[in-house]
C-alpha cells in the first residue's frame, strides 16, 4: 500500500470515530468536540485530494466559526450540559436505517463504473482559477453575490435581534 | 575562488545541503518508502524545536525589555544577564503541583492546553526562512495561518468551560468574542497585500516586495501589527488574561506544566505573529540595500543617545552599563550594515535577516505591552468596530483604486520605487482622512458631554472619551487619547 492509502485509511478511521463519538457521548459537549474531530478529519481529506484552499476553509470555518457557535450554544443552554441519559428511544430503527443507507451506497459505488484513467494533476494556479470563477460574468459571480447578500440579511438581522432594547433615540 | 563561492553558498542556505545528506544516510537502511515520511517528521520536528527554542528566547526579551522600561533591571541571577532564566522557569513549572480542579472534564482539562499550543506551533510550517526554507510551501500560505489561529479560539473555550470555574467561563467568552472580532481586521488588511503581490503563497509575497510592503501598504501594516497583538492577547488587549483583571480569565484553574503550555502558546503565537508580519511587509529574508540599513542603523543611534541623555540608568545597574548598551548597539549597526552590503555581493544568509527583522518586530509588541495600558473591554470592541473595520475596509478599496490607477492609468510597475511612493501618498491620505475623521467626532462627544448631559445624546466614539468615568471604571486613565 502508498503512503497515500495508509493515510487515507487512518483519517477516515479518526473521522468515523468522531462521528460515531458525537452521536454516542452521553456529554454534550464531549459530543460537539467529537464533531470537531470528525470535520477535521475532512478537512485532512481534503488535504489528501490536494484541495489545500477547501482544506483551509474548512478548518476556517467549520472548526474556527461553526464549532464555536455550536459549543457556545450548548454551554449558554441550561441544563443540557452535564452527563444526561441518551434522549432518544430510536437508536434501533436509527441503526436499521443507516445500515440501509451503508449498503446502498457500497452497492453503488461497488457497481458504478469508475474511470480507470490517472487523476489529472492538480494545476498550480487552481487559487486563481478560483478567484476568477467566482467574479467572471459568465461563471458564478451571480451566486456569489447572492450568497453575499444572503450574508448580510443573516449580519443585519442578527444584529437586530441582538441589539440593546433600551433606550432607542 | 572557488572555495569562496562554497562557502557562500553553504552560508546562504545550511539547511538543503544538510537535509539531502540525511535522506542519503537514510535510504541506507531504511525501504524507499519510509524516507519521504522520515524526512517529513525530522523537519517537523526541526521546525518545532526552533520554535521552541524562541519562546525561551522572546520570554528573556520580554522581561528584560518590559524591566527596563519600567526603569529596573529584570531577571539577572539565573546566569549573564539572565540568559538562562527561562530554564529556571521550566523547571519552576515542571517541579509544580499539577491540580486539577474538583467537577472539572479531565480529558477536556488537558487537552486545551495541548490544542492551544499546537495551534500556535502549527503556524511556523508556513513561514519562509529564506527561499527554499519553509516548512511546506503551499500556494494558499497566508490563508492556512489564518485558518489555524481559527483552531486556536477553540482551545481557549475549551480550557474556560473545562475548569468548572464561573470566572474561567466568563473569562473564556470574552476572551473568544475578542479574538473572533479582531480576526476580521487582521484578514481585511492581510487581503490588500495578498491583492498586491498575486498569490497567498508567503514565498510568492516576499518575491514581490523589491520595495517592502511597510512602504506601500503602512496602513495594513499597523493594523496588522494591532490585530495581530489582540490575536494573541498581549498587551495592551490582555485585559482578559491578565492577573489583576478577572484573575486571569480561562487559565485561573491551571497550574505547573499546563499553565507554562498556554504561556508558550502565547509567547510562540506572538513570534508567529512578527514572522508572519516580517514575511507581508518587512519584505521576509529579503536584505535593505546598504544606503537603507545606513540610515536605518543612523536613526537608531541617534535615538538610544538622545534617550540615554534624558533617562536615568536603573538603580542597582552596572555602572557604565548605559554606555555600554549603546556600544554594543552600535557593533551590531555596524555588523548590519556590513552583512547589507554583503548580501550586494551575493552573501544573502536569508535567515539570519529574517530573524533579525521578527525579533525587531517582536520588540515592537514589548514595547507596547511596557508603555501602554490596558484597554478595557468594551473599548477594545469599539476600536475594533467602530475604527478598524471600517479603517481596513477603506484601506482595501484605496489601496486597490491606486494600484489600478498606478498600473492603467500612469503605467508604474509594481515593485518599483515610484509605484511604491504613490501608493504611500494614498495610504497617508487615507491616515489623515481617518484621523481627522475620528478627531472630529471625538471633538462633537467631548462638546456633548460638557453641555449638559441630560439630553445630550452622546454617542459613543472610539473609547478614550471623558465620559467613561461615569462607568465603573477600573480606575484607568480614561483621559489619555489612546489612539
Amino acid at each position: 500500500m502508498t503512503t497515500l492509502q495508509v493515510m487515507f485509511v487512518l483519517v477516515g478511521l479518526i473521522t468515523v470515530a468522531g462521528g460515531l463519538y458525537t452521536v454516542l457521548a452521553r456529554n454534550l459537549f464531549h459530543a460537539a468536540l467529537g464533531l470537531v474531530v470528525s470535520l477535521a478529519g475532512v478537512a485532512s481529506l481534503y488535504a489528501l485530494m490536494e484541495a489545500a484552499f477547501l482544506a483551509a476553509a474548512q478548518v476556517l470555518i467549520y472548526i474556527g466559526a461553526i464549532a464555536v457557535l455550536i459549543i457556545f450554544a450548548v454551554m449558554l443552554t441550561e441544563g443540557v450540559m452535564g452527563k444526561r441519559p441518551r434522549a432518544n428511544d430510536q437508536w434501533g430503527y436509527s441503526i436499521v436505517v443507516a445500515l440501509g443507507l451503508l449498503a446502498v451506497l457500497l452497492v453503488t459505488l461497488y457497481r458504478f463504473d469508475w474511470p480507470q484513467a490517472a487523476p489529472a494533476a492538480v494545476p498550480a494556479d487552481s487559487i486563481v482559477r478560483l478567484g476568477k470563477a467566482l467574479v467572471e460574468p459568465d461563471l458564478y459571480v451571480l451566486p456569489f453575490e447572492v450568497a453575499s447578500v444572503l450574508l448580510v440579511a443573516a449580519l443585519i438581522g442578527s444584529i437586530y435581534i441582538a441589539r440593546d432594547k433600551r433606550v432607542e433615540k | 575562488m572557488d572555495w569562496i563561492n562554497t562557502i557562500i553558498k553553504i552560508l546562504n542556505d545550511p539547511f538543503t545541503p544538510a537535509g539531502e545528506a540525511l535522506a542519503k544516510w537514510l535510504s541506507g537502511f531504511m525501504p524507499e518508502v519510509g524516507v519521504p515520511v522520515t524526512m517529513m517528521v525530522i523537519r517537523a520536528a526541526f521546525i518545532g524545536i526552533f520554535a521552541l527554542v524562541m519562546f525561551m528566547v522572546m520570554t528573556w526579551i520580554e522581561r528584560k525589555g518590559v524591566a527596563r522600561i519600567q526603569n529596573r533591571i529584570g531577571p539577572n541571577l539565573a546566569g549573564p544577564w539572565g540568559l538562562l532564566q527561562p530554564l529556571a522557569d521550566g523547571v519552576k513549572a515542571l517541579t509544580k503541583e499539577d491540580i486539577t480542579p474538583d467537577n472539572a472534564d479531565r480529558i477536556v482539562y488537558n487537552i486545551a492546553p495541548i490544542l492551544s499550543a499546537a495551534a500556535a506551533m502549527l503556524v511556523f510550517a508556513a513561514i519562509p526562512f529564506g527561499p527554499g526554507l519553509i516548512g511546506t510551501d503551499m500556494n494558499i500560505g497566508v490563508f492556512y495561518i489564518l485558518a489555524i489561529s481559527g483552531m486556536g479560539v477553540l482551545a481557549i473555550l475549551l480550557a474556560g468551560w473545562s475548569s468548572n470555574n464561573k470566572y474561567a467561563l466568563l473569562g473564556g467568552f470574552r476572551v473568544v468574542a475578542q479574538l473572533v472580532s479582531y480576526e476580521v481586521p487582521h484578514v481585511l488588511s492581510i487581503v490588500a497585500t495578498v491583492m498586491l503581490a498575486g498569490s497567498m503563497s508567503l514565498t510568492g509575497i516576499v518575491n514581490a516586495q523589491p520595495v517592502w510592503y511597510i512602504i506601500v501598504l503602512p496602513v495594513s501594516a499597523v493594523i496588522v501589527m494591532l490585530s495581530g497583538m489582540a490575536e494573541v492577547g498581549r498587551s495592551p488587549f490582555d485585559l482578559l488574561d491578565a492577573e489583576s483583571e478577572i484573575i486571569a480569565g480561562h487559565h485561573i484553574e491551571y497550574s505547573g506544566m499546563k499553565f507554562a503550555l498556554f504561556f508558550l502558546a502565547e509567547y510562540v503565537h506572538a513570534f508567529a505573529v512578527s514572522c508572519l508580519v516580517t514575511a507581508l511587509f518587512l519584505g521576509g529574508w529579503l536584505a535593505p540595500s546598504p544606503w537603507v540599513s545606513v540610515i536605518g542603523v543612523a536613526i537608531m543611534l541617534v535615538l538610544m543617545l538622545i534617550g540615554s541623555a534624558l533617562n536615568q540608568s536603573p538603580p542597582g545597574a552596572e555602572a557604565g552599563s548605559r554606555g555600554g548598551v549603546i556600544f554594543v548597539t552600535a557593533i551590531l549597526g555596524m555588523l548590519l550594515i556590513a552583512f547589507s552590503v554583503l548580501a550586494q555581493y551575493g552573501l544573502t544568509v536569508p535567515y539570519l535577516w529574517f530573524f533579525i527583522k521578527s525579533i525587531m518586530v517582536f520588540n515592537i509588541m514589548v514595547w507596547a505591552r511596557g508603555t501602554l495600558p490596558r484597554l478595557r473591554v468594551d473599548q477594545l470592541m469599539s476600536f475594533n468596530w467602530k475604527f478598524l473595520v471600517p479603517l481596513s475596509l477603506a484601506n482595501l478599496i484605496v489601496v486597490s483604486l491606486a494600484d489600478r490607477l498606478a498600473k492603467d492609468g500612469l503605467g508604474l510597475r509594481a515593485g518599483t520605487w515610484p509605484w511604491a511612493l504613490w501608493m504611500l501618498a494614498f495610504n497617508v491620505a487615507l491616515l489623515l482622512v481617518a484621523f481627522a475623521l475620528v478627531g472630529s467626532a471625538g471633538r462633537h462627544a467631548r462638546v456633548a458631554e460638557e453641555a449638559p448631559a441630560a439630553e445630550a445624546d452622546a454617542r459613543d466614539e472610539h473609547g478614550e472619551q471623558p465620559h467613561h468615568e461615569e462607568h465603573a471604571a477600573h480606575g484607568e486613565p480614561a483621559a489619555a487619547a489612546a489612539h
